[in-house]
């Protein structure tokens, strides 16, 4: 029981799943619709864009670096996406794939150039982009909503259904980039890099490190992965919107992988602690309109969800160490 | 497997020819021809700043000699960075090791090294069972899975010896290794040197601790002021020889403040403690006295500096000012009692990089600039101007950022901030590092003048000649403690390396 409690205060992850049961239970005895498996359908399909922007913000923020610019991104290769549908109409749907993730990755690209060969701070070039970028979304589509019909059935079928139980293929997607995400950081030398160059990025070159090729691979997978979270947005929502789609998606992405236990200073973060702050700001959303709360509430309670989460991450980290402290004088 | 040939024992492993580096227009080491051999251990001894460390980090590829060949084996070799230089079989191993606070130990020891492309899968196991191996190798017991962050400096200096191992190094550079170790780990550490030594292989060990060398070493070479001025092996050279060796050059001459009335005791120190640090300090500082604050760099020293000013105060002891007991937490009570203090580091505890010149010199008095919260600029510039005709500071105008000034008048600019709070007490770290001559001379006399103006003044530095020149008194720290109290007839160069030098059976006394 000891050692059951000393595992759960060191590691991170234990503690986000708490507070998720937590959360649901909570919410379950004031709602019990909350728990049912129509409930859980909605949570998980309101997580896989964030989850696919999320292991790129976390891949970003383990560089110590951060991309303010997911949001735009994401919104400009699903604009240029749609028009395509629009204007080519014979294309086969899954044209759009390529497109979308070929644009993202360019425009990722293009931030971390800025980045490496300038030497410019990644908050102030993602912060000129992320207007840059949103703005270009307006210039190319003449601020002209691509509307449902236009975007192809197949397409849009991706988040509706799948052979397997039903579950829309778009959660398998999601959960997929996940396990990809797992796999490069966990398991290839690149992997490793990004860790030891957000760890201490002065060492990193002297351990032969490349610190520039790093760089510019991780901004180019977070706009490879914005890429494909904007096809997915056309094919979720069914639409693409110059001024809706993409705003504000950085920001829920910084907190789902801030609630993860990802350090601002670089380092440290995990896939599944990653994966388990999307699951939480999931079952919040899903939560608020259960609870009667109005959507305009939505943001404020966001805010303080992730405020909340670094409180309690913070003195259940303090408790852990002394766990740790008490378990070495124990030995 | 490094591409290192089997060495022959009779022929050195590694030697300098003419070695020379040049920092900007400064020469830090001068022509040192060096010869390492297999299987020994290697001193190299010197003051702060003699060129030891340099030609360490020259060794490993951290540094580019200016002049000079370096010849492996017998084949001349170009070391341009670290990584040739471990792929060569050269590790240094720093005083405080470079990691990865975050990765495994197992990671950090193989980070760099392994071969393949950037999808290569990372072999878990295979790395786990080699880092575990190699900590088996080496006696010591840690676990290779935990995080780099928390291990206690001792062990991520085993982990670097374990690096250097896991590489195959034939020549392991230690940068004082043993100022951070205890007694104990100091002990394990010399008995992995002379067993890796025993292998054949060369250990180079930088330090100030001459009993280790005694202890440890077979062979020492001396550095002086970016000169090699002897290799000798250890048993034909004692201490005081060696002592000699490090400090023979001759004393310039400076002029002596003229004689001003030493008053009153200005600040009282006694018995001040901050564990880790310093132990036991106690001296006094009267009204018109310079004393000077001698010692090796990490004596503790800067540390006493800044508990005194409140940056990281004391645990225990006591402080007297002026004649009232206080207790100083923090530099505004520091500064509300008269005491001021120019930081060793410029560069990041001393100037306001960015700011001007003006608001760099009237930083410390926000209440007299800005009664009632809004600042005077005529006030701000008025008291500017008077302090740069005082204390000549060459700049092309008031409003310039400090950052584009020279080092001497950057440390001028400071000077005159701490004047302006018309302190009792003047604390200096190292007020003349970096400064060329000609303004040194000019910071000479403005101390002198300071204290004939019934200033008390403690003047920490790493300079010998200055402090003989300037001081009225001069103690002496060393490992934490006050080891000399020495009148200005005593003091001397000998007298005060004697009281720095940790030396073989000697006991630290306070003073």
């Amino acid at each position: 029981m000891r050692r059951v409690y000393d595992f759960l205060l060191q590691r991170r992850e234990a503690g986000i799943f708490v507070m998720i049961v937590l959360f649901c239970a909570v919410v379950g005895l004031m709602r019990p619709r909350f728990l049912t498996l129509d409930e859980l359908r909605i949570i998980l399909l309101l997580v896989p864009l964030i989850m696919i922007g999320a292991m790129a913000q976390m891949l970003v923020i383990v560089a110590r670096h951060v991309d303010l610019s997911i949001g735009s991104m994401l919104g400009f290769s699903a604009i240029v996406s749609g028009m395509m549908y629009r204007y080519y109409p014979e294309v086969p749907w899954w044209t759009g794939f390529f497109v979308s993730v070929g644009i993202g990755s360019g425009l990722g690209l293009i931030n971390g150039l800025l980045i490496t060969v300038f030497r410019l701070p990644a908050i102030i070039v993602t912060l000129g982009t992320l207007s840059l970028y949103r703005g270009l979304t307006f210039i190319v589509s003449n601020a002209r909503q691509i509307d449902r019909q236009y975007i192809p059935s197949e397409l849009k079928a991706l988040s509706q259904t799948s052979p397997i139980f039903g579950i829309p293929w778009i959660i398998f997607l999601a959960f997929g980039v996940a396990l990809a995400t797992y796999l490069f950081t966990m398991h290839t030398r690149v992997g490793r890099q990004i860790y030891a160059l957000g760890s201490n990025p002065v060492a990193a070159p002297l351990r032969g490190i490349r610190v520039n090729s790093v760089t510019l691979m991780v901004f180019t997978i977070s706009g490879a992965l914005s890429g494909l979270a904007g096809i997915l947005y056309a094919s979720r929502w069914g639409f693409v919107n110059p001024s809706n789609t993409g705003t504000g998606f950085e920001f829920q992405v910084i907190a789902a992988v801030v609630i993860g236990g990802v350090s601002i200073n670089g380092g440290v973060g995990t896939v599944l602690g990653t994966v388990l702050g999307v699951l939480l700001l999931g079952c919040v959303s899903a939560a608020l309109p259960l609870l009667g709360v109005p959507g305009t509430t939505q943001n404020a309670i966001y805010g303080a969800v992730i405020i909340i989460a670094l409180l309690i991450d913070r003195s259940v980290r303090q408790r852990g160490i002394a766990a740790l402290a008490a378990q070495k004088a124990r030995a | 497997m490094p591409d290192v040939p089997i060495t022959d024992v009779t022929q050195p492993l590694i030697s300098a020819r003419g070695i020379s580096k040049n920092f900007a227009t400064i020469e830090v080491l001068r022509d040192v021809d060096l010869d390492l051999m297999p299987g020994e251990i290697h001193a190299l001894v010197g003051e702060n700043g003699a060129g030891k460390s340099t030609f360490a980090k020259i060794l490993a590829g951290v540094h580019r000699p200016s002049r000079g060949t370096l010849v492996l084996n017998g084949v001349p070799v170009e070391i341009p960075d670290p990584i040739v230089a471990q792929r060569r079989g050269i590790t240094l191993i720093h005083q405080e090791p470079i990691s990865f606070p975050d990765l495994s130990v197992a990671e950090n020891l193989v980070l760099g090294r392994t071969g393949g492309g950037p999808l290569d899968l990372v072999p878990w196991a295979q790395m786990t069972r080699d880092a575990n191996r190699l900590m088996d190798l080496l006696g010591v017991k840690i676990d290779v899975t935990r995080p780099m962050r928390g291990l206690s400096i001792a062990d991520q200096q085993m982990v670097e010896i374990a690096r250097a191992l896991a590489s195959d190094s034939r020549l392991i550079i230690m940068d004082e290794p043993t100022a951070p170790l205890t007694p104990k780990e100091v002990a394990t550490l010399f008995a992995i040197a002379k067993r890796l030594r025993d292998e054949g292989r060369t250990i180079v060990f930088i330090t100030h601790r001459l009993e280790e060398v005694r202890v440890l070493c077979d062979r020492v070479t001396i550095f002086r002021d970016g000169n090699k001025i002897a290799t000798e092996n250890i048993a034909d050279l004692s201490d005081v020889d060696i002592i000699r060796l490090m400090i023979g050059r001759p004393l310039k001459e400076y002029m002596h403040k003229m004689g001003a009335a030493i008053g009153e005791i200005a600040l009282r120190v006694e018995h001040l403690t901050l564990p880790g640090y310093f132990a036991d300090v106690s001296f006094e500082v009267r009204k018109g006295e310079i004393v000077g604050l001698g010692g090796l760099v990490g004596a503790g020293r800067s540390d006493v500096a800044r508990a005194l000013f409140g940056v990281a105060p004391a645990v225990s002891g006591s402080v007297v000012v002026n004649g009232k007991a206080v207790v100083i937490n923090e530099p505004s009570q520091a500064i509300a009692l008269g005491l001021s203090f120019v930081p060793e580091d410029r560069a990041t505890a001393g100037i306001f990089r960015s700011l001007a010149v003006e608001q760099n010199i009237t930083a410390a008095i926000p209440r007299q600039i800005a009664p009632g919260g809004v600042i005077r600029r005529a006030l701000e510039t008025a008291l500017a101007t008077d302090s740069v005709k005082k204390l000549r500071i060459r700049l092309a105008s008031l409003r310039q950022p400090i950052g584009e000034l020279s080092g001497g008048n950057q440390q001028k600019t400071i000077l005159a901030r701490w004047m302006l709070t018309n302190p009792s007490v003047l604390i200096l770290d190292e007020p003349t590092r970096g400064i060329d001559i000609g303004v040194k001379a000019e910071f000479y006399e403005m101390i002198g003048e300071l204290a004939a103006a019934g200033r008390a003044i403690l003047l920490i530095s790493s300079e010998l000649p200055e402090l003989l020149a300037l001081c009225d008194r001069v103690l002496v720290m060393s490992e934490g403690r006050l080891t000399a109290n020495l009148s200005r007839a005593e003091a001397s160069q000998e007298s005060i390396m004697h009281a720095a030098v940790p030396q073989s059976g000697e006991k630290a006394v306070a003073a």
